[in-house]
């Protein structure tokens, strides 16, 4: 009797009070540490140092911000700016060239294609944080190191983004269409600005949010090419800012939560789009 | 259908008709183009990130220095026989793996069963997956201050919940001060950020298993859980293989948590006594903190081997936990 019961699929399963209530705890979870550091941000030192710990905001958060912002030796407005620039440029960047190579994979012919791809594919498979010893002696060579042309470069191109475009053109893409404008004489690059462009827009958007968002975070390399400079990234001025020998915490709170804001926001507006973008690469990979 | 479109008057096609240089534009369109269209890719991949690892295997050969440039040349396996004894490396590694199987587990586990809540029919399903994803794009580095402060020894919040439950009220947990907790502390990090991505993973697996599955495979009385570990978790088992080498390689080479996760994040030296450094961490101190180039490319190249290594075992191991059909 409780066997048909369960048969069905959980896709068929209506979510019960109980489903309800679990994601519910997940969601606080997931959104606490981020309510928290707006609390601290907006706290006093004492309603920080309290037991048990404040979780209602204060008052102070722009007292704490201005203190952030005019910090010397921090360069925490600059931090911003640039992150924004790196960022913005990189994923510029990547939806460019990555689209471009993306539909020669997808819709054009020529020899050594397949085994082209094949290398593509086998790059996504390089952890290329392991090169990091010999990246930085090739920007020194360069003279970049401690600029932001240093944080830029590695990260002009992925192959996540050729492999990824190129999936979605394949498949949204008729190849009619193409035919038909290639019989009325339009070259490639005719043929990718009027027909391509246009339909991929919302392939652009995912892989646009999901390349803002791993930019904007990564911390590991601009730490080390940028660290002691006038030029650091956002994620770097927070390592400024908890370091030294006397930590205020409201203060540190306050940058990590003005260097959060961007990107909650850009999951605000584009969720739809992140979601679908971690949930497509999944099945594609 | 070509036929009506190459008849048409106004159109020249054939050679004769046609200007030479249109000729000779169509040609380089359809023939040398593509690898125009392709080449910025390979280019920047090859100088930025296929170039630095080959060129790390040349430096991890060298004697290297930042402090010094003149003394260099060739330092022959100097380097990779020093990791032998280096009981930094040693320890870095060990911290490393611990900190890997607390956090990777946990999260695989709880990522499946958050990800069977999210696959039942629901109200709200955009807005449940989008909250899931709060942690993922949270900056590590950020979100590690925030944990910081719950951490603490005095006032946080960790142990303030210990000793509602009763524990620790005399001696506060230390967080920072041994192995142990410091390891729960910044596994406890990981976990927060990436559960909710790897549950969308799975989730999108999920929906892709056929209905009659579950209907054909119905167990006597098989209530919802049985029927993620028995039906749903082999069906999808490809892409818990495929989760599991996605953290192995990020797991291993674990930097942001335990770097911001120190009372001093610049030292890099992973608490007083190295108790949470990780090999990435470790990497970076010895490249940039005892400007030791040389030796820090030859860790890395020896992560790069672990990682291939422990990535493969885990893929194959996963593969029968999860009943692989192979």
């Amino acid at each position: 009797m409780t066997t048909t019961k369960f048969a069905r699929a959980p896709q068929e399963t209506h979510g019960n009070w109980r489903t309800y209530l679990t994601l519910t705890v997940v969601l606080l979870i997931s959104a606490f540490p981020v309510y928290w550091m707006f609390v601290i941000a907006s706290s006093t030192e004492e309603a920080v140092s309290q037991t048990p710990p404040s979780v209602i905001p204060g008052s102070q958060l722009l007292t704490n911000l201005h203190e952030v912002f005019s910090l010397q030796d921090v360069y925490f407005t600059a931090s911003l700016i640039n992150s924004v620039i790196v960022s913005s440029v990189v994923t510029a960047s990547v939806l460019f060239f990555c689209s471009l190579a993306g539909f020669a994979f997808a819709k054009l012919r020529f020899r050594g294609r397949n085994a082209l791809m094949v290398v593509v594919i086998l790059t996504l498979t390089v952890p290329n944080q392991l090169g990091v010893v010999a990246l930085y002696i090739l920007m020194g060579k360069l003279g970049w190191n401690g600029t932001l042309l240093a944080v830029i470069a590695p990260g002009l191109v992925t192959a996540f983004g050729v492999f990824y475009m190129r999936q979605f053109i394949m498949h949204s893409v008729p190849d009619e269409l193409i035919e038909s404008a290639r019989m009325d004489g339009a070259l490639t690059l005719r043929v990718y600005w009027s027909i391509v462009l246009p339909s991929i827009r919302p392939a652009l958007a995912v892989l646009g949010l999901l390349t803002f968002v791993a930019t904007w975070n990564d911390f590991q390399w601009p730490l080390i090419t940028l660290q002691g400079t006038e030029f650091p990234t956002s994620m770097v001025a927070l390592s400024d800012l908890a370091s030294g020998n006397y930590v205020i915490y409201r203060r540190v709170l306050a940058g990590a939560f003005v260097a959060t804001v961007p990107l909650i926001t850009l999951l605000l507006l584009g969720g739809r789009q992140i979601v679908r973008g971690i949930m497509e690469g999944a099945v594609k990979s | 259908m070509t036929l009506t479109r190459n008849t048409a008057p106004s159109r020249p096609v054939h050679g004769a008709e046609a200007p030479k240089p249109r000729a000779w534009l169509y040609r380089f369109d359809t023939k040398r183009l593509p690898y125009l269209l392709i080449a910025p890719f390979f280019l920047f991949f090859a100088v930025f990130g296929l170039f630095p690892i080959i060129f790390n295997g040349v430096v991890a050969l060298r004697t290297w220095r930042l402090d010094d440039p003149t003394k260099d040349g060739w330092a022959g396996f100097a380097n990779f026989s020093k990791l032998l004894t280096d009981t930094d490396f040693w320890n870095a590694l060990y911290n490393t793996f611990g900190i890997f199987v607390l956090s990777t587990i946990p999260q695989l586990v709880l990522a499946l069963m958050i990800a069977s809540l999210l696959n039942r029919r629901l109200r709200g399903t955009t807005f449940w997956r989008i909250g899931v994803l709060l942690p993922y794009v949270t900056p590590a580095a950020a979100s590690t201050l925030l944990f910081s402060v719950f951490f603490a020894r005095d006032n946080g919040m960790a142990n303030w919940f210990l000793s509602v439950v009763g524990f620790g009220q005399e001696n506060p947990i230390d967080w920072r001060a041994d192995k142990w907790s410091s390891w729960i502390a910044i596994a406890t990090m990981v976990n927060w950020k990436w559960i909710g991505y790897n549950a969308l993973l799975y989730l999108s697996a999920m929906q892709a298993i056929p209905k009659d599955v579950y209907e054909a495979a119905a167990v006597d009385g098989a209530g919802p859980w049985r029927q993620l570990w028995q039906i749903t978790v082999p069906m999808i088992q490809p892409v818990v293989v495929f989760t599991v080498v996605l953290s192995t390689i990020g797991g291993l080479q674990l930097f942001n948590e335990p770097m911001m996760f120190d009372a001093n994040p610049q030292s890099a030296s992973g608490g007083s006594d190295g108790q949470f450094q990780t090999i990435a961490q470790l990497i970076y101190e010895v490249g940039w903190k005892n400007l030791n180039l040389g030796y820090a490319a030859a860790m890395s190249w020896a992560l790069f081997l672990i990682i291939l290594i422990i990535a493969g075992l885990n893929a194959l191991l996963t593969n029968r936990l999860s009943g692989g059909r192979r």
